[in-house]
């Protein structure tokens, strides 16, 4: 087993009166894939959101690379290393491939744009993940299949030398053939030694590449298990019911309040 | 389309799907296999052509393929120029079977001033139309500016009794708020520009030809920092902002120039701009630098991008591209430096002033919007709002600085057009002036929905439209058959604008 790349301990996030996160601890391993399960309004997207730094925390602590470190803006998170790609891919459809894995870092001397050195590592970066679908990587977004554009903003993320890449619903809407190659890809990251969050309601998608699961009930870490070591109907009581068998919380009843 | 269709499809070979990781990762990756069980016992290492297969491939096409590929891209709804362009030919083909002056030298020389003032200012909408942003005061602005331009040249930079203490006063407080508002979001040469306005204004600099060209230039960029703030901070659709300063700029230029009366711009520098010629020997310096700093350009960009294994057009094509301008611009020069005058007493000859302008306009867009990351920045602005969002771009900067740029781009165009016709009357500006720009700019392909088109469009479009209105006034057709022809050939540019994006979107992904 890895060292852990981020640590959270003890968070806790509110939205005025509603308690969204309690005291949830999660940890990210560089080199394998955490699945983050649960079922709807169980909290998975905020603790993305507040991993990325776009929602303050209340309170606890996060490690990163075993520091102690604040993440006060998406900023903050990008700088240590860590890119969330987000479920509406934040992609330009007149823009292309390279264009769009750099947009906004552009390099480049004093504001003109250097082409060359950018498509040198873009394609760098898509063989690296063996990306082998796209015919040129000067093509148009607008272009692409939905695994193709999802393959591309993963690549995006990549680009930057991030640990720790975030991936929110990757697959929820691409067919079967697409979603098998964002999974070879998603597998691929974790090779290449990052920590990769894979946020799925898919139990096939998240038995097949992840390496632990983590699965919040109600706001409320319920588990976080090596995958060998759980079945399929156990994962699906611990989302539905925040315990199965002697799994999860003591008392799931109480989390509801 | 094709390619595309074949890359979905290559998915579904499992096998061949997994390349090796070349991290090193593949031996973790194996022992991980055996530990997770049957799930992934498919994934097995295919070194063969894993990083080949990919792009590589591609970089380079024959002359053939890259035909192909373009003739696809059309098909696919991609169009360009290709309309306008087509359209143009045609128009030119028409009007030379039709009119027997149309194609004398002399109309051809003409033809370029007259469609200058609108082409520039469509040059700068082109900035506002890729952010899908439309700025209907660019007229009327442009009409201040002249009137501005023109007062101070009468009133030999006293401002003030020209104006009227009130007015100009309120006028320097318009300059100010101006130079508050782009500091405040940052657009520093809004900022830059507005100033030296409000300093030209309030230190009653003497009447100076190039004085003039720059006020009108800075009072232009102090209009677009009022509209840009308007649409990119407060937040009113640009579509509104931009139709009340309409209707405020135009009531502004009627103030300054007093209804009924006309400043003329009575200076052979500034009657020049739309009127002079340069000397034959600098006619074909002109085409000297231009022709040859296009071919250098591109043929060095070109054997750069092979040399460095990135993706190329075919070199033939380039070598065409290059020899159709070089050929053309030559053909063109020598043609504008043989006499054009129908009398024997004066000799008309080179080219145009406003040549060498329209391209130095032509090539500092073109490089703004293609290689800067600001260019980059409009297009993915253009393309998807929140994704430019999302990636760290100043969105509001962005779309309050095309407002600047278009407002003082049409500063120029207002120079042009008022230089053509010697004086600036309470008109400049207005009526139609904007319209026939928004249209040059979209014939020639620029989307009006944004995130596509370039600033060649303009010059294309400006180019058909100034062609229509000449050639139909030779055939001495009335005022009504133009408007007609006109709005029927505009409706034209947007059904081709519209249908492309249909077929753009109903082509399979």
């Amino acid at each position: 087993m890895s060292e852990p790349i981020l640590e959270l301990r003890g968070i806790n996030k509110s939205f005025g009166a509603v308690h969204v996160l309690h005291d949830v601890d999660f940890t990210v391993r560089a080199g394998e894939v955490t699945a983050l399960v649960g079922d709807n309004g169980a909290g998975k997207s905020t603790l993305v959101k507040c991993i990325a730094g776009i929602h303050p925390t209340d309170s606890g602590e996060v490690l990163f690379d075993g520091r102690q470190v604040s993440i006060h803006g998406p900023k903050d998170a990008a700088d240590l290393g860590i890119e969330v790609v987000y479920q509406d891919l934040a992609l330009c459809d007149n823009l292309d491939i390279v264009q769009n894995m750099f947009l906004g870092r552009e390099r480049g001397k004093a504001g003109v744009l250097d082409e060359a050195d950018m498509e040198q590592a873009a394609r760098r970066t898509l063989a690296s993940l063996s990306v082998r679908t796209v015919k040129s990587v000067r093509t148009p977004v607008a272009a692409l299949s939905g695994g193709q554009r999802q393959t591309v903003a993963i690549a995006k993320a990549v680009l930057w030398d991030s640990k720790v890449v975030l991936l929110d619903e990757p697959t929820a809407a691409l067919g079967v053939a697409q979603t098998r190659q964002v999974l070879d890809l998603v597998r691929r990251l974790a090779e290449q030694g990052l920590g990769v969050v894979l946020i799925s309601h898919n139990m096939n998608d998240v038995f097949e590449v992840a390496d632990r699961i983590a699965c919040l009930y109600l706001g409320r870490m319920a588990a976080e298990l090596p995958t060998k070591d759980v079945s399929h109907s156990q994962v699906v009581e611990l989302i539905t019911a925040g315990r199965s068998g002697d799994l999860g919380i003591a008392r799931p009843d109480m989390a509801a309040v | 389309m094709s390619d595309t269709s074949a890359g979905t499809a290559t998915t579904g070979d499992k096998n061949d799907e997994r390349g090796p990781a070349p991290t090193g990762g593949e031996a973790g990756a194996t022992a991980k296999n055996t530990a997770k069980g049957p799930d992934r016992s498919t994934d097995k290492a295919t070194p063969s052509a894993a990083i080949a297969d990919f792009g590589i491939d591609t970089t380079s096409q024959t002359t053939g393929e890259a035909l192909r590929a373009y003739v696809a891209r059309v098909r696919g709804g991609e169009f360009g120029s290709l309309p306008a362009l087509l359209g143009l030919v045609v128009l030119l083909v028409v009007f030379s079977a039709l009119s027997d002056s149309f194609l004398t030298l002399g109309n051809i020389a003409n033809l370029l001033a007259q469609g200058t003032g609108t082409t520039i200012i469509a040059m700068g909408l082109v900035f506002v139309l890729l952010l899908g942003e439309i700025d209907l005061s660019a007229g009327t602005a442009s009409g201040v500016t002249a009137s501005v331009m023109a007062l101070h040249l009468v009133r030999n930079g006293n401002l003030l009794s020209g104006m009227g203490t009130t007015v100009f006063y309120l006028f320097a407080a318009a300059l100010v708020v101006a130079v508050v508002l782009a500091l405040l979001l940052r657009v520093w040469i809004g900022a830059g520009l507005s100033a030296v306005a409000l300093v030209i204004v309030l230190a009653g600099v003497p009447a100076n030809p190039w004085v003039e060209m720059l006020l009108a230039l800075c009072v232009g960029a102090a209009i677009g920092c009022i509209t840009g703030f308007l649409v990119a901070k407060v937040g009113i659709p640009s579509f509104v902002v931009t139709l009340a300063l309409f209707l405020a700029w135009g009531g502004v230029v009627l103030q300054f120039i007093g209804e009924g009366g006309t400043l003329g711009l009575r200076n052979d520098v500034l009657f020049a701009v739309a009127n002079g010629n340069l000397s034959t020997a600098a006619s074909w310096a002109l085409f000297v630098v231009a022709a040859g700093g296009y071919a250098a350009v591109v043929l060095t960009r070109h054997f750069s991008r092979l040399r460095k294994g990135l993706v190329a057009q075919p070199t033939t094509l380039v070598a065409v591209r290059v020899g159709a301008v070089v050929v053309l611009g030559a053909a063109a020069t020598y043609l504008l430096t043989l006499n054009r005058s129908v009398s024997n007493v004066v000799t008309i000859s080179g080219v145009p002033y406003v040549v060498p302008i329209v391209l130095v306009l032509l090539v500092i867009g073109t490089f703004v919007l293609d290689r800067t990351r600001y260019g980059r920045h409009i297009y993915a602005v253009g393309g998807n709002k929140e994704a430019a969002r999302r990636a760290g771009i100043n969105v509001t900067q962005i779309r309050m600085s095309v407002f600047v740029i278009c407002s003082s781009v049409a500063a120029l165009g207002a120079i042009v057009y008022s230089s053509k016709v010697g004086s600036v009357d309470p008109n400049a500006g207005g009526g139609n002036t904007l319209l026939f720009a928004v249209g040059a700019a979209v014939i020639g392909g620029t989307s009006l929905f944004g995130g596509k088109g370039r600033i060649r469009d303009a010059v294309i479009g400006g180019a058909v439209l100034a062609i229509i209105q000449n050639g139909l006034g030779l055939l001495k057709q009335p005022a009504a058959v133009v408007s007609i022809v006109t709005g029927l050939v505009l409706l034209l540019a947007a059904s081709v604008d519209a249908l492309s994006r249909r077929r753009a979107a109903a082509a399979p992904r």
